[in-house]
Parts: structure tokens; C-alpha cells; sequence
């Protein structure tokens, strides 16, 4: 028996956005089977980060601060791709946007997205100028990065005060990020998040910056023809999404850190990535499928202390979800045919 | 002697249309048959099924007689079904052999492959050296590998799709002899085309389609090509007019030696290109494909940037420098052959495509935003006026069959009202009525004052359509001369290379 994928003439709006719901159920039903198997409470695996982070009120707040981040770098990261501009290293972005944040907010703001946007401005440059590829630019500048905060803070940045830890001071209080709920932890960061993709859902749906972007994924030769350069869209691309990836940083690092610490890279730029394919790279699906990634972190942990789960079981799950959210949105392009080669020709 | 091939109630149907309904038809040995149709008439689907690319829903292919279920071209392919299709596969790196070897299904050492082809190419008068790189050969010498490539099968049936589509006319000669030597040698060969005159000069039977159903069996000799043409799209053909006499006014588009670099490894770069069109003159420029056409558009549209400001001028102020944008503000409009991903967007709806090349001119942004509405408006103008059969503004331009998708790319341009406009192959894969109807709209653009450039490789429409008539070959452009004073033979040198110059010298 063989099989063949055949193109469907126009792939259904319906089947379009049900798949990112499809995977979610799947990631639940296939992660129960998995854990079941492996010797865990596969069903009670799946309810932990699954539901009980929503079930539980007490749990929201930190929804709200782990999803804020994620939808940030998210909206950054839809729009690039949306431009077929493959940012890899909205984790590097991020990490620069928390080390370029310092003084007061507002220019602290500024800072965290001047940082991202720099640091995204490297793959740009190398991309348009020597034609290097930027998934591998962007990817490997996060492992600089990286390397950079451990440096800052075992030297020059060390906290004189900290016993010897490798961690800056505190920031002053007027560089924290406010609370906007008294008695939580919900920062100004989540309003932000909000913000941010409202804005982005505007600007990519009814601006010519959106169409450019748009028209360049979409169709390259296209674009040329109406007269959208390639490389100014590689450079707004990589420098949006870097900003926005920064901002995040910044946010995280004035909300949440409180300073800068060498746990502050927390997967969170490469998470982002998965959340804005489920998001099916829209601003406003991207809020949504940044509250669900946060519900899998949130759950995660819960899963941990009451089912003894493995940190790596959240990982599992995300990476099953972006699994099935690929394989959904080739079957929602193709449908599979069986061919049946018993009949064969009779001369 | 039974049938060599012959479908019944052939019937396929897919998702929202029915591309064959119902199709019967028969192919004696030997004989040339002609499978004439509009785009969409579903010849390519009947053929395809033929080939085993595609399965009928219903109804029965009979081989010399015997029913037969051909579930893949390889199996087609082992009945004696050959097929050369309109768009080649071939590697441009590779040599001739090596891509006659890569297509074969079944291992042949290469000593021995060479050998059979030689002996093909000496029985048919194909000549063609198997170890010459593809990407050095002309599209008519491409076309004679794939002919080669089926001929190696020893076919019964030999399916043509199109093939002269790229051809110059003594090319053209060439493959009929070829065709007819297989014929007279019991061959028989479906030719898929939609030019009459070639039917009517090479195949012994027409079977004509429209909207899937087959309407007529006829014999294309005692048919005309308007007999013909009038069958196939169903209605009487408008004629296009052209007022009588008409003068030309101040030159609008001067391209003076213009120049473009290779950029990839086998396009053809145009080099000291020169031509001026005046007001209300349409001029055609013929060759055969693969000889600096693309980078002639590419270079008056603007995507391709002149280093020599002065190299091309509108209305007396140099351009050579913008970019698209800037081109069409100045009254230069474009639109490149290939339709979708080029001159359209096929996710994009037919609203949002609008916007690709009218947002400037039409005023359809207004501080960065896009205004939906005005784009909107101008799309159904463009449709109503091109009679586009489109659901409205809001249909994705994928959704368009290609001659419909043509008529609003063109439309889309035209409705600006542009100085100048040039345009490459404006009726490529479009049907008779479809052509018809652009035919006209360049014509009226033209009277009402516009310069046109047509770049086309099709002869008979240059013919009709232009005032002036110039030939591309191997990026260099000849002399453009009035449309009269050249006759098809010169026509046809020129294509193949042979300028009037270098043929004295």
C-alpha cells in the first residue's frame, strides 16, 4: 500500500484555525499515553498542566507574568516570519534587551528594545550584505549572549554586596516595574503584552508596513514587482522582532528578576517561537496561544511538586504540541491518498 | 484494426467543478489528432488521465482495443504512451544524456543509451549533440530531448502538450516533419494546442472541448480557424478595431543602450538595447523565449535598476534609476509574464492586489495606512469593466482560473491609465475570448494616447496587435521597423539569430 500527498485546491478557514486546537488536544491525549506508559500518572500528568493551573484561581497571576513575555516576543516573531524571515534568536534579543535596560522606565523601555534591536541588527546585516543564512546567525548570537551575562555578572557588574553570588544589585525601586494588582505579582509588563499585540494586529492588517511584510512572505517576486525592497523588509523584520524580544527582556528583567542574575535566560525566545505558529503568526492568536504556553510552565511546575514529574515533562508537551501543529497544517494543505498499485496496467 | 485509443464516458469531477464530462472520443493508428479547447476546457485533465497522472471517476480507456487502468506514467509509459509536456524537466547543469538517462525507468549503461539515442536522432533527422550541457541549448533543441526522451520507448501514442508554444516558425516546420515521418510510421500522436492554424496545417481530426464537454469531432481541413475558434469558446468572435490611419504623436518611452548584468547562472541579460515608442504606437517585440525578455521587463519595470539614469526616459525625464514605485508615479506601468507570485498573489485577495501596483497612483494610502475601501472600489471597477469572473474584490486571486487572472492583471494596470505601459506575453495561456477582449483594451489604451510595448512570442499576435515590430535574440534587440514590412520568414531569421547585418557580413 503507498500513500501520496495531494495539494486541496483551498485549504478550509475552519480546518485553518482548528488545528492549533486539534494539536492541543492531541498533545493531551497522545502525553497521557506517554506518561501512562513510562510508569507515571499519565491522566493526572495531563490535568496538572493542563487544567489545574486555570481551575486554580491562585495560579492566574502567574499566568499573567508567564504568558506576558511570551506574547511579546511572539507578536515579534509572527511578524517576521509572516515576512519569511526566519529569527531564531529572539532568545539573544531577549537577553540583550534585559542587560540594555537601566536608568528609569521610560528610557529603560527604550533601552531593552534598542538592545534586541541591535543585537538582531547583526543577523540583518550579515543576511543583506553576505547573503548568511539567519537562522544560523540569529541562533548562535544567543549562545553569545549568554556567555555575556555570565561574564557581566561574575565582573564587572557583581554586586559588591552580594556575598559572592553571580549577580548584579537590585535595581532602585523606581527601575522596577509597578504592580497594576496589589497582593499579586502581576506586573505592568502584562498590560504591555496586550498592548503590544493590539497594536501589532492593527499595524500588520491595515498598514502598508503590515501588506510589505506580508507580500514578501507570501511572495517574493511579487513583492519586487510592487516595489518592496527584500532587504529593507529583512532589516524591519529582524529589528521588530528583536526589539520586541528585548522588551520583553527588559520587562522581565524589572519585573519578575529584579535584577540580573545567570538564570535569567529562560527559554523564553525560543519558546516564542512555538507560540507564534500556534498563534498561526496573527497578533491576536498569538495572546492566546502565549496563555496557553504559560498554562503548560504553570502546570508544569504544579506537576512537579504533586505528581513528582520531570521539569523536562513541560518540554515534552511543548514540543508536542509544535509537532502535531506542523503535521495538523500539512494535512490542512494536503490530503493524504492511498494509491493502490495492484492494478496494474493490462496490455 | 481496433481503435489505438479510445475513451468512454469519460467523467471527472473535482471540488466545485466538473473538468471532464462525459468524454468520448477515438485515436485510429497513425492518426495526428487534435485536442483543441480554452483554458479550462479540461484538456490537460483528460490527458493527464490518459497518462495515468490522474484516475477517472468513471468510464472506460481502451488500448488497441483492450480496457485498461493506467494507475501511473510509468505504467502509461510501459502500454507505449509517450508524453512531452509543455514545461520541461530538465537539469540545465547536466548534459543531454544524462538527463535522458535520469528520466529512464529502467537502467541502461550509458554506452548502450547513447548508442539508441543516436540511432533515434538519425531515424527522425533530430539533430542534437548528447553531450552538449542543457543550459546551452535553445528551447527548441530542449524540446527535441524530451521528443527523444519518448521516442526511446518506442510510443504508439505520443502525447504533445503545447509544443509550440516557444518555437520559431521554422522550428515549428521541423517538429511537423518529425510528427508526420511517426505518423506515417503507424505513431499516433494527440496534439494538444490552441493554434488553429497549425491544426488545420498538421492533424487529420479535431476533437474540441469546452466546459469539459467534448462539442464536436471535425476534420480541421474543412473547418476555418474561425469555424474552429467560434466552437470552442461557444459564441461568434469579435473582431479587434483598430481605427484606420492613425498617427503617432511626441515619443513617450526612449530606451537608449540599455544594459543589464547576468545575475544567475544561465539568464540571458539584455545588452544595448535601444527603441523609442511614441504616443498612441504599440510596439511588439518577438523572440523566442529564453533570449533577455525577462530582463527586458524586469528593466523597464524597475525591478532591475539602471546604473545610467539616461538609459531610459518618459516624456523627456530620465528614470533609468528609480525603482517600481517611483516608475509608476511617473506614469510607467509593468506587468511581467508570469501571473501568479509575480504579477499577482495568489493568497492575497484580489483587493489586496490592487493595492501591489495601484496604491500609489490610485491614492489607496493615506499616512502609512492602507485604505481598504478605495482598493476595494477600484478592484470591482476592474472587474466589472474586464469582466473578471471573480466572486467580488474579496476572492483570493488563486481562486481565478489563469485567463481570468490575466484579464484583471491587466485590467488592474490598464484602469490606471498609465504614459506608458509594457507588458510580456498579455494572452499566454489565455483563452480566444479572453484574448480578445485584452487585445482591445491595448488598442483603446493606445488611441487614447498611451505607448505601449508588447513583448510576446506570439507571432500572430504581434501581427494584429502592433504598429511597430522588433525582434529579441540572445539580449540584443534589432531594429524596430513598421509591422508591414516584415514578412513571417524574416521574422523567423531574425528569432533564430540571423540579423540582417551580420547575415551581409
Amino acid at each position: 500500500m503507498q500513500f501520496r500527498l495531494e495539494k486541496r485546491p483551498e485549504p478550509s478557514r475552519l480546518m485553518l484555525y482548528g488545528t492549533p486546537v486539534a494539536a492541543v488536544v492531541l498533545t493531551m491525549f497522545i502525553g497521557a499515553i506517554i506518561f501512562s506508559l513510562i510508569g507515571y500518572d499519565g491522566i493526572g500528568a495531563v490535568r496538572e498542566i493542563f487544567f489545574t493551573p486555570l481551575t486554580n484561581a491562585f495560579k492566574w497571576q502567574d499566568l499573567g507574568v508567564k504568558a506576558a513575555p511570551l506574547i511579546i516576543i511572539g507578536v515579534g516573531l509572527s511578524i517576521a516570519y509572516r515576512a519569511n524571515v526566519w529569527n531564531i534568536g529572539a532568545e539573544g534579543q531577549y537577553i540583550m534587551g534585559g542587560l540594555g535596560g537601566w536608568w528609569t522606565l521610560p528610557a529603560m523601555m527604550i533601552a531593552g528594545v534598542a538592545g534586541g534591536a541591535a543585537y538582531a541588527a547583526i543577523p540583518a546585516l550579515l543576511r543583506t550584505r553576505l547573503n548568511v543564512n539567519e537562522i544560523l546567525t540569529s541562533l548562535m548570537l544567543t549562545y553569545a549572549s549568554v556567555q555575556l551575562i555570565y561574564y557581566l555578572v561574575r565582573a564587572p557588574w557583581k554586586d559588591p554586596m552580594g556575598m559572592g553570588f553571580p549577580q548584579t544589585r537590585r535595581f532602585a525601586s523606581e527601575a522596577l516595574l509597578p504592580n497594576i494588582i496589589p497582593g499579586t505579582i502581576v506586573h505592568a509588563g502584562v498590560p504591555i503584552a496586550i498592548i503590544v499585540a493590539l497594536v501589532a494586529w492593527f499595524i500588520m492588517t491595515r498598514s502598508v508596513f503590515g501588506y510589505q511584510m506580508r507580500v514578501v512572505g507570501a511572495a517574493p517576486h511579487a513583492a519586487r514587482y510592487g516595489g518592496f525592497s527584500e532587504n529593507k523588509t529583512i532589516w524591519l523584520a529582524l529589528l521588530v522582532s528583536g526589539g520586541l524580544a528585548g522588551l520583553a527582556g527588559m520587562l522581565e528583567v524589572a519585573g519578575p528578576f529584579q535584577r540580573m542574575v545567570p538564570g535569567f535566560p529562560t527559554n523564553y525566545g525560543f519558546t516564542a517561537i512555538i507560540v507564534a505558529f500556534l498563534g498561526r503568526l496573527n497578533p491576536l492568536g498569538v495572546i492566546f496561544a502565549g496563555i496557553v504556553m504559560a498554562i503548560t510552565f504553570v502546570g508544569g511546575e504544579i506537576a512537579q511538586t504533586t505528581i513528582g514529574l520531570s521539569n523536562s515533562a513541560t518540554g515534552v508537551f511543548q514540543a508536542m504540541m509544535l509537532f502535531f501543529l506542523l503535521a495538523g497544517d500539512i494535512l490542512v494543505r494536503y490530503r493524504v491518498r492511498r494509491v493502490t498499485p495492484q492494478v496494474e496496467a493490462r496490455a | 484494426m481496433p481503435n489505438r485509443l479510445e475513451l468512454s464516458g469519460i467523467t471527472k469531477q473535482f471540488p466545485g467543478v466538473l473538468a471532464n464530462d462525459n468524454v468520448s472520443f477515438a485515436v485510429k493508428p497513425g492518426e495526428i489528432h487534435a485536442l483543441l479547447g480554452e483554458n479550462g476546457a479540461g484538456k490537460s485533465t483528460l490527458v493527464k488521465m490518459i497518462y495515468g497522472i490522474m484516475q477517472p471517476d468513471s468510464g472506460e480507456i481502451r488500448w488497441n482495443g483492450e480496457p485498461v487502468v493506467v494507475p501511473n506514467p510509468k505504467a502509461a509509459r510501459r502500454l507505449g504512451i509517450g508524453m512531452v509536456f509543455q514545461h520541461f524537466s530538465l537539469f540545465e547543469a547536466l548534459t543531454v544524456l544524462e538527463n535522458i538517462a535520469l528520466g529512464m525507468d529502467a537502467k541502461i549503461p550509458s554506452r548502450e543509451l547513447e548508442a539508441r539515442i543516436r540511432e533515434v536522432m538519425q531515424t527522425y533527422g533530430l539533430a542534437l549533440d548528447p553531450h552538449r550541457t542543457v543550459a546551452t541549448l535553445s528551447v527548441g533543441e530542449r524540446q527535441r530531448i524530451e521528443i527523444v526522451r519518448a521516442l526511446l520507448l518506442n510510443p504508439q501514442l505520443l502525447i504533445m502538450d503545447e509544443p509550440t508554444s516557444v518555437l520559431t516558425p521554422q522550428e515549428v516546420e521541423q517538429l511537423f516533419t518529425v510528427l508526420r515521418q511517426l505518423a506515417s510510421e503507424g505513431c499516433s500522436i494527440l496534439y494538444i494546442s490552441h493554434k488553429l492554424h497549425e491544426i488545420k496545417a498538421l492533424c487529420d481530426t479535431a476533437t474540441i472541448l469546452r466546459g469539459g464537454k467534448l462539442v464536436d469531432t471535425c476534420d480541421p481541413k474543412e473547418e476555418t480557424s474561425r469555424s474552429m475558434a467560434e466552437k470552442m469558446i461557444g459564441t461568434g468572435l469579435k473582431d479587434i478595431v483598430k481605427p484606420a490611419g492613425r498617427s503617432f504623436g511626441e515619443p513617450k518611452l526612449v530606451v537608449n543602450r540599455l544594459l543589464t548584468h547576468r545575475t544567475g547562472h544561465f539568464d540571458v541579460p539584455v545588452t544595448d538595447v535601444s527603441f523609442t515608442v511614441r504616443a498612441g504606437e504599440i510596439l511588439g517585440i518577438a523572440g523566442v523565449a529564453g533570449n533577455g525578455q525577462n530582463a527586458l521587463l524586469d528593466a523597464l519595470s524597475g525591478e532591475i535598476r539602471s546604473e545610467d539614469r539616461e538609459a531610459i526616459t518618459i516624456d523627456g525625464k530620465a528614470i533609468g534609476h528609480m525603482d517600481t514605485t517611483e516608475r509608476r508615479r511617473h506614469g510607467l506601468c509593468a506587468v511581467p509574464e508570469e501571473r501568479n507570485g509575480h504579477a499577482a498573489v495568489a493568497d492575497f485577495s484580489l483587493s489586496d492586489n490592487s493595492v501591489l501596483t495601484a496604491r500609489d497612483r490610485l491614492g489607496m494610502v493615506v499616512m502609512g495606512l492602507i485604505n481598504s475601501g478605495a482598493a476595494r472600489t477600484y478592484t470591482g471597477k476592474v472587474i466589472a469593466d474586464f469582466a473578471v469572473k471573480a466572486l467580488g474584490p474579496a476572492a483570493t486571486a488563486g481562486s481565478l482560473s489563469g485567463g481570468n487572472l490575466q484579464k484583471y492583471i491587466m485590467g488592474r494596470e490598464i484602469l490606471q491609465k498609465p504614459t506608458v505601459l509594457v507588458v510580456s506575453q498579455p494572452t499566454w495561456g489565455v483563452d480566444a475570448g479572453a484574448a480578445a477582449a485584452i487585445h482591445q483594451a491595448l488598442v483603446d489604451l493606445a488611441a487614447a494616447g498611451s505607448a505601449i510595448v508588447v513583448i510576446s512570442q506570439d507571432l500572430d499576435e504581434l501581427r494584429t496587435l502592433s504598429d511597430t515590430l522588433a525582434v529579441i535574440n540572445m539580449g540584443r534587440l534589432s531594429e524596430s521597423r513598421p509591422v508591414a514590412e516584415f514578412s513571417v520568414d524574416e521574422i523567423g531569421l531574425l528569432m533564430g539569430g540571423v540579423h540582417g547585418a551580420e547575415a551581409a557580413a
